[in-house]
């Protein structure tokens, strides 16, 4: 089979891809991007090629900005392999994928992985219910299919997200009953050491205060410090009511659908897949794979850059996507390292005011303890229902981390791959342990990262 | 079939709008949505039940990570419908538990 | 219980350095002769042979070159369903074991005429004494209706069966510690001792002082062996294993290649490479097992593949056993085979017995380590 072969590959059509691929075609480099969607755009420009809703203040002009990225993008040179699903790349950067249910491969001489990031998930009672969603989800209802959520909706959790989307199905009209804000006491006062640095990013902090007068002006009811969330269902096997504490007085408010965010993390499944080195990075409390400046990782050939390296918002993945880009030309192209800094020296600048802002995010958006280590009846792995209580139990059996636990409890072992549970079952475990979650580890990803069919797999014997 | 509230439908720009089968009703939706939006926009709920328990689910991330949007989509099971685009004629049903294998494959008549 | 006497080490009556499917095998065997035990087994991300297998407990064609290894095999199977009980029995824990016979199919006619042959050699070298039948594609339909076109035959085991491994590794964990068993989940061994006494064995942060220890630590044996006057010969051997999303039963005998186990997951398997200790999967392996499974039930075609990962065999130069007690220091034993989940029932019994009493009917002279010697 004859393999086509590209100076760079890119997996994911983000900002941080898109802008990776327009800068290294401008050298003049074969370049080809491998996205899972249909259209350009990754998630947060989910669909901005050809925008959905008629009414455009409702997403607002942050969503609209993308549109010279992408018209950009669409007049730059390069292969844009859309609804193709990476499942493994190998050694010698072959790259595996499936497109229109038949498996293909391409060879990479430098390979950028642009995934993004997926939300943290975020495990309570009841979230497996029926009409508990993600923030995420409802936006990307509204970009691609201009969704809205049925009503009555409550909006809980903690983190930009939350009021962004809150903002914008406001604006939409949706009925909001409630915003119930888990960040706990004290986040304020553990972010505020990190804001000195965070005012080198002002636009972004006043977006966030401009967000934030928005919502109270909507007269949308905001509960804040809310724990013990939970939802439940009376009747029919769906939400119907959310209850929660604060302080000691309880609520509960009937909701048609719950919106949940916790914030966002790397997706590290391809990354762990091609066994890179990761480190744990405490603030965001998540695992980060290790990057050098330029978004290299612990193997030369391939880089990662946005929001899959570590989250850090569409513009600095656009900043990051340029740099990894500049990197490979450098390389491929024999250029001195000189010239490579001199190249780079403006968008190093701006990805570093852009980024001054994310330590005060990351420490006022902390999750919090209730999320990362769920109470005993909470499903933790939603594929393969294992609740808190097994992962407890197995830590009691001897299980010392999450491949063991994974193998004793099936906890891991459905379809999405430890994508939703990874993250708790290491929380859970550390914390019955009493170790630092970065002692406990992570599960052993190997590939297939998305499943795929046999007939795909046979059709790479020839 | 309907048994949720349906999400809603704001003005979109012009577009295909194409007829799905979900659960066997006809259900008229706009071109670039996915299955995903589709089954949510029909109020279907669940839209499959877990293997282990036969609990109810719906879709819960809508971009390709949770994979508690399988559904069966035109006879193949367990299919994400968030990665799966609708066209003319699409049929959609629940996920039931396990996936069944095509009955069309056993060869016990055959004569060898 | 062990006790931790005041010379700031434990001691048990044996360690059994490594807590996979073959160290708590021999393990709860050890109790069950009255023996107190402490199990040393390595951390969360072991090589772990014992989380990567298929879960056969397998007969068939086993020992075609070595009649010992043969019958071992088969005395295992049958003393398997009491093991299984007495599991139940003490944790609740059903392995799900099932021997009804198993399957091992051929794709072309060679291959099942040299199998054939190959069965029929044993059996004559058993005389007469080794059940099997070899079915053609209709015969075979009748046991699995489902066998493609491609398929010539078949050869059926009636004394194999399968098991789940991972809950059996987790029924004898339970087991051995329900019976006051302790394990060392940080256990890996830097070193053993030979002493007056027996043994002192070194972990990175405790000690034990035994009178016996046995080696099994599969792929670890290597290293450990020469410090007790043993010797392990062992290389990795990988065999990569994919995972199917579950299906409604349909396959109700394991084959030697696709299994379906009871959560109606599909198994397929069978590669083997010399890659070292790389657990990793290929493309091209795993495309190749892909292809043989579709062609073995083209039903499986549209099915998903979940996950896929490279399981390292503990192989000796010859594929059998080491069964071998030390002789220059009396009290260590080396167990080590590829086959840990057939041979689970032999090391509980006899094997442990063995271990124990110091005496054994079983013809453990064909398991030394000397037949490899020239």
């Amino acid at each position: 089979m004859n393999i086509p072969c590209y100076d760079l590959v890119i997996i994911g059509a983000g900002p941080a891809g898109m802008t990776a691929a327009s800068t290294a075609s401008e050298y003049g480099l074969k370049v080809a991007i491998l996205d899972e969607q249909a259209t350009l755009g990754g998630q947060i420009y989910r669909s901005l090629s050809q925008p959905t809703l008629v009414n455009e203040s409702i997403l607002g002009p942050d969503y609209y900005q993308g549109r010279a990225l992408i018209s950009k993008i669409q007049k730059t040179k390069f292969d844009y392999l859309s609804s193709c699903t990476v499942w493994g790349v190998s050694s010698d950067l072959i790259v595996n994928f499936s497109c229109q249910q038949k498996g293909r491969q391409i060879k990479a001489k430098k390979l950028l992985i642009a995934t993004g990031a997926q939300e943290r998930p975020a495990p309570f009672p009841g979230w497996t219910l029926p009409g508990v969603m993600t923030c995420g989800s409802a936006q990307i209802l509204l970009k691609s299919s201009g969704i809205t959520p049925s009503g009555p909706l409550v909006i809980a959790g903690s983190g930009p997200l939350l009021l962004l989307i809150a903002a914008q199905l406001n604006r939409a009209g949706v009925e909001i009953k409630a915003i119930l804000d888990t960040t706990p006491k004290g986040r304020y006062i553990a972010a505020l050491p990190y804001l000195p640095k965070a005012l080198k990013n002002l636009p972004i902090l006043l977006k966030g205060m401009s967000l934030i007068a928005e919502i109270k002006q909507s007269d949308i009811p905001i509960y804040k410090q809310v724990s013990d969330l939970k939802a439940a269902n009376s009747s029919q096997e769906k939400v119907d009511i959310v209850t929660f504490k604060q302080g000691n007085k309880a609520t509960s408010i009937p909701c048609e659908t719950l919106l949940i965010h916790q914030g966002v993390v790397p997706n590290v499944q391809l990354s762990r897949a091609l066994q890179l080195d990761h480190h744990w990075h405490e603030l965001q409390h998540c695992w980060h794979p290790t990057l050098d400046q330029w978004g290299q990782t612990s193997n030369p050939d391939i880089f990662i850059c946005g929001d899959a390296g570590g989250i850090a918002g569409a513009k600095a993945a656009a900043y990051m996507g340029e740099l990894s880009a500049l990197k490979v030309v450098q390389t491929l192209k024999n250029l001195s390292s000189e010239k490579l800094k001199n190249l780079a020296s403006t968008t190093v600048k701006k990805l570093n005011k852009e980024s001054a802002i994310r330590p005060f995010l990351d420490a006022l958006y902390r999750p919090d303890k209730y999320f990362l280590t769920p109470s005993d009846e909470t499903l933790v792995c939603r594929c393969e229902e294992v609740s808190a209580k097994q992962i407890r139990d197995m830590v009691a059996l001897g299980c010392k981390g999450p491949n063991q636990t994974k193998a004793f409890s099936r906890a891991g072992m459905g379809p999405c791959q430890g994508r939703l549970c990874g993250l708790t079952v290491a929380n859970i475990i550390a914390n019955e342990r009493k170790v630092p979650v970065n002692h406990v580890g992570y599960y052993q990803v190997r590939s297939p990262i998305k499943p795929i069919t046999i007939s795909e797999l046979t059709d790479l014997t020839e | 079939m309907q048994n949720a509230l349906p999400f809603n439908r704001l003005e979109t720009n012009t577009s295909e709008w194409v007829t799905v089968f979900i659960e066997d009703q006809a259900v008229k939706v706009r071109q670039g949505d996915s299955v995903a939006a589709a089954v949510l926009i029909a109020g279907l709920t669940p839209t499959r039940t877990t293997p282990m328990s036969s609990s109810g689910r719906a879709p819960y991330c809508l971009m390709g990570v949770c994979y508690e949007c399988l559904l069966t989509i035109d006879g193949k099971e367990n299919t994400q419908a968030c990665m799966t685009l609708v066209h003319e004629g699409m049929k959609v049903n629940k996920q039931h538990q396990a996936r069944q294998l095509g009955q069309s494959e056993t060869f016990k008549d055959e004569q060898v | 219980m062990t006790q931790f006497s005041t010379d700031n080490s434990y001691h048990p009556d044996v360690c059994v350095l490594g807590g996979g499917i073959v160290g708590l095998s021999v393990a709860i065997g050890l109790q069950r002769n009255g023996l107190d035990v402490t199990v040393l087994d390595e951390s969360d991300t072991a090589l772990r042979a014992s989380r990567g297998n298929f879960g056969l407990v397998w007969v068939q064609g086993k020992g075609d070159t070595l009649a010992e290894y043969a019958n071992v095999s088969r005395l295992s199977a049958k003393l398997w369903p009491q093991l299984a009980r007495r599991l139940l029995t003490t944790t609740g824990i059903n392995v799900q074991l099932e021997q009804k016979g198993g399957l091992y199919l051929c794709l072309s006619e060679q291959e099942l005429k040299a199998r054939q042959l190959m069965l029929q050699k044993m059996q004559s070298n058993a005389d007469g004494d080794y059940p099997f039948e070899v079915l053609d594609l209709q015969q075979l339909r009748e046991f699995i209706p489902e066998a493609g076109p491609d398929v010539a035959g078949a050869t059926l085991g009636p004394e194999d069966g399968h098991l789940n491994p991972l809950l059996l590794l987790r029924a004898m964990t339970e087991c051995f510690l329900n019976k006051g068993g302790t394990i060392n989940n940080r256990g890996k061994v830097t070193k053993v001792t030979p002493n007056q006494n027996g043994f002192t064995v070194f972990t990175k942060n405790d000690q034990y002082q035994t009178a016996k220890v046995v080696l099994a630590a599969g792929l670890g044996n290597k290293e450990l062996a020469p410090q007790v006057g043993l010797s392990a010969p062992l290389s990795p051997n990988r065999g990569q294993v994919l995972i199917c999303e579950r299906v409604t039963p349909f396959l109700h005998y394991p084959t030697g290649h696709v299994r379906q186990t009871n959560e109606g997951t599909i198994q397929l398997g069978d590669s083997k490479e010399d890659v070292g200790f790389d657990t990793g999967t290929t493309t091209q392996v795993i495309a190749k097992i892909a292809k043989r499974a579709s062609q073995m039930f083209p039903i499986l075609k549209d099915i998903r593949l979940i996950r896929a990962w490279g399981a390292l065999r503990i192989m000796t130069p010859d594929g059998y056993p080491l069964y071998q007690a030390s002789t220059e220091h009396q009290g260590a034993y080396l167990v080590t085979c590829h086959s840990g989940v057939t041979l689970g029932a032999l090391h509980e019994g006899p094997i442990a017995d063995w271990i124990a009493q110091d005496h054994s009917e079983l013809p453990l002279e064909a398991f030394n380590a000397k037949r490899f010697a020239l």
